[in-house]
């Protein structure tokens, strides 16, 4: 069992070693460097070549990877190319932000996915059934700025309620960024909701109509007796792997959302860094995105090793 | 209902083999005969044939700038409106959908091919090379979509050479992972086994032996493939880093669009529409081929 969990955790690192690799290399062999970026037009002669001694940019990469990863691990991601700021300040706030926007849209889209999965599951090709798998369809397949516009339209620009874009400044307390954050909230739980909720559905349908199920039935336990003891335990559990994946869907689909109403996050300073081609600013995002994903997902595995004691004996897992 | 297809994946393989056109045709009436299909299967047909056809059909020039009608409402001449320039939505929206049919129905294939190759190569192979193939896949993966296409087409620019072999390797990487999970079913099979033991080429192995038994897991992973990749391309010309203006573009008609929302809101609203029913129109008949090839989509990750 430890060992199992141990192996497990060495993969997410492995993974989170190798993520850093790329994203290094990938900057790598992009033409320009931070000192061309910097200097802009004056990148030239005497001036960029002590530009790159002042960054130790002429050294070799193997060196300058090991600089800049040893560095990533303390929180250290050097300086922005535009303006000489620290990065981990810059990026200190917006990573808060994002959070709070992630946390808000899970604790609306989890338990709505969970409820509606298992009344879809349970009234299977019914009505309830129909709706709700019809409504989880659209809303996972039309594209977030879509919805988000549509919401938009709706909800701020017929009815008035909230409004459509966030003004707050990035640095705010969290209290400020309320009522503008709810339809951001809302477009993130919207697609989350759709994507657990039909996990969901087929696992209460597979369940119910396994052999233990049918068997508490058989034997003239109540309905909701087996519902409630028998199938919600088993059928629940596939979910935490789902949950994890939508999230690190979540960490890309952020990106576009935070665009659409200004929000003050990391997706957005992502895109911003990457049409100022501030590659140090990129780098250290994309890093932080890709280990809070491999954390997310190997967080999911354990927890569902934990909770099932079929897996805590097997040797290999199949994904 | 389905009594004449046999229901098992591998079973149905045989049967394709002998004689793969009926097969597909079987499959087909499957597929319209659920009422999801059917819709699914309209919806997609009247795009791609508008596709075709719309340069013949719009009523207006797309570029046709009209500083008299700017943001005029629907009526008998525009009957969708205009936009912000005076151009009519119609004709704009008609079009809106050619670029991005163009590159993703290039692009899928080509990921589905590239990736369902490494897949069951080292499905076959295995390893260490394979472990280290799937560890690479896991990093590529944890990093977000748009991340990976920004960086490549900020500095490469946007134009179709670009995006298109960009979207193939990309969502090819997904591709190596279902591909591969779908080999590792068959590979200790009989008849592989027997494939192996009469001496045949790993290349034969894969083409008469693995490819038949992978190929509906392929087909289902490659209609999902298309609406996530039409969903990264309007998204990323809503962002600005797609199509190039005037190219209509439904993802820049509605980000063009949003600005003057409160009095227009018909330069959005049809955009919209014609996106959003051309992705559901595709996932409707990705849900349904999976059905009648016996492959449950539910349970699939959305990345």
């Amino acid at each position: 069992m430890l060992a199992m969990l141990l192996r497990r955790v060495l993969l997410g690192l492995i993974t989170v070693v190798l993520v850093s690799l790329i994203i290094f290399a990938g900057v790598e062999m992009l033409p320009g460097d931070a000192c061309t970026a910097f200097l802009e037009r004056e990148a030239q002669g005497q001036l960029l070549e002590n530009c790159r001694i002042d960054l130790g940019l002429n050294q070799p990469a193997f060196l300058r990877y090991l600089d800049w990863a040893s560095g990533a691990l303390t929180g250290d991601f050097g300086l922005s190319a535009n303006g000489h700021k620290t990065i981990s300040e810059m990026v200190g706030y917006r990573l808060r932000n994002t959070l709070l926007l992630a946390s808000c849209a899970m604790l609306t889209g989890v338990p709505l996915a969970l409820f509606l999965g298992i009344v879809a599951g349970l009234w299977r090709d019914r009505s309830p059934d129909l709706v709700v798998s019809t409504l989880a369809i659209m809303a996972m397949t039309i594209p977030e700025f879509v919805s988000a516009t549509l919401l938009i339209l709706i909800f701020s620009v017929w009815l008035g309620w909230v409004p459509g874009i966030v003004l707050t400044s990035a640095s705010a307390p969290v209290s400020e960024f309320f009522p503008a954050i709810f339809l951001p909230i809302m477009v993130l739980a919207m697609v989350m909701t759709a994507h657990i909720l039909r996990t969901v559905r087929s696992s209460v349908i597979e369940v119910m109509a396994s052999d233990y199920a049918q068997m508490a039935t058989l034997k003239g336990v109540p309905y909701w007796r087996v519902v409630f003891g028998h199938v919600l335990p088993n059928a629940l559990l596939p979910t935490i792997n789902v949950v994890a994946l939508t999230i690190a869907w979540l960490l890309g689909g952020v990106v576009v959302i935070e665009t659409v109403f200004n929000y003050p996050g990391l997706g957005r300073m992502m895109i911003d860094s990457i049409s100022d081609r501030d590659l140090p600013v990129t780098q250290a995002i994309a890093l932080i995105i890709a280990t809070v994903y491999v954390g997310v997902n190997l967080t999911a595995d354990m927890a569902t090793m934990l909770a099932n004691p079929r897996l805590r004996t097997l040797h290999t897992r199949k994904r | 209902m389905r009594d004449a297809a046999p229901t098992s994946p591998v079973a149905r393989a045989v049967v394709l083999r002998k004689n793969p056109f009926a097969g597909f045709l079987g499959v087909l009436r499957d597929i319209i005969r659920r009422p999801s299909g059917a819709v699914g299967v309209a919806l997609v047909t009247t795009h791609v044939v508008l596709a075709l056809i719309s340069p013949m059909i719009a009523p207006f020039d797309y570029r046709a700038i009209n500083s008299f009608s700017m943001l005029t409402g629907p009526g008998p001449e525009h009957w969708l409106g205009t936009d912000h320039l005076g151009r009519d939505t119609l004709s704009r929206t008609l079009l809106g959908g050619r670029e991005a049919l163009l590159v993703t129905g290039i692009a899928t294939p080509l990921a589905v091919l590239w990736g369902g190759f490494v897949g069951i190569f080292f499905g076959l192979v295995g390893g260490r090379l394979d472990e280290v193939l799937m560890r690479l896949v896991d990093a590529f993966l944890s990093l977000p979509w748009i991340l990976k296409m920004l960086v490549l087409i900020v500095t490469f620019g946007t134009g179709l050479g670009v995006l298109i072999p960009t979207l193939a390797f990309f969502y090819g990487i997904p591709v190596i992972r279902i591909a591969r999970a779908a080999t590792h079913d068959v590979v200790a099979r009989d008849f592989v086994q027997a494939a192996r033991a009469r001496g045949h080429g790993r290349m034969t192995i894969i083409v008469r032996e693995l490819l038949p038994n992978v190929r509906d897991a392929l087909l289902v992973e490659g209609a999902m493939r298309w609406s996530w990749m039409l969903l990264a391309f309007s998204s990323l010309s809503f962002l600005g880093f797609g199509v190039s203006p005037p190219t209509p573009d439904w993802g820049l008609m509605i980000a063009d669009a949003r600005g003057f929302m409160s009095f227009a809101p018909w330069g959005v609203l049809a955009p919209v529409i014609a996106l959003s029913s051309l992705i559901i129109g595709i996932n409707l008949t990705a849900d349904a081929l999976a059905k009648a090839l016996g492959i449950d989509r539910a349970q699939k990750a959305p990345v």
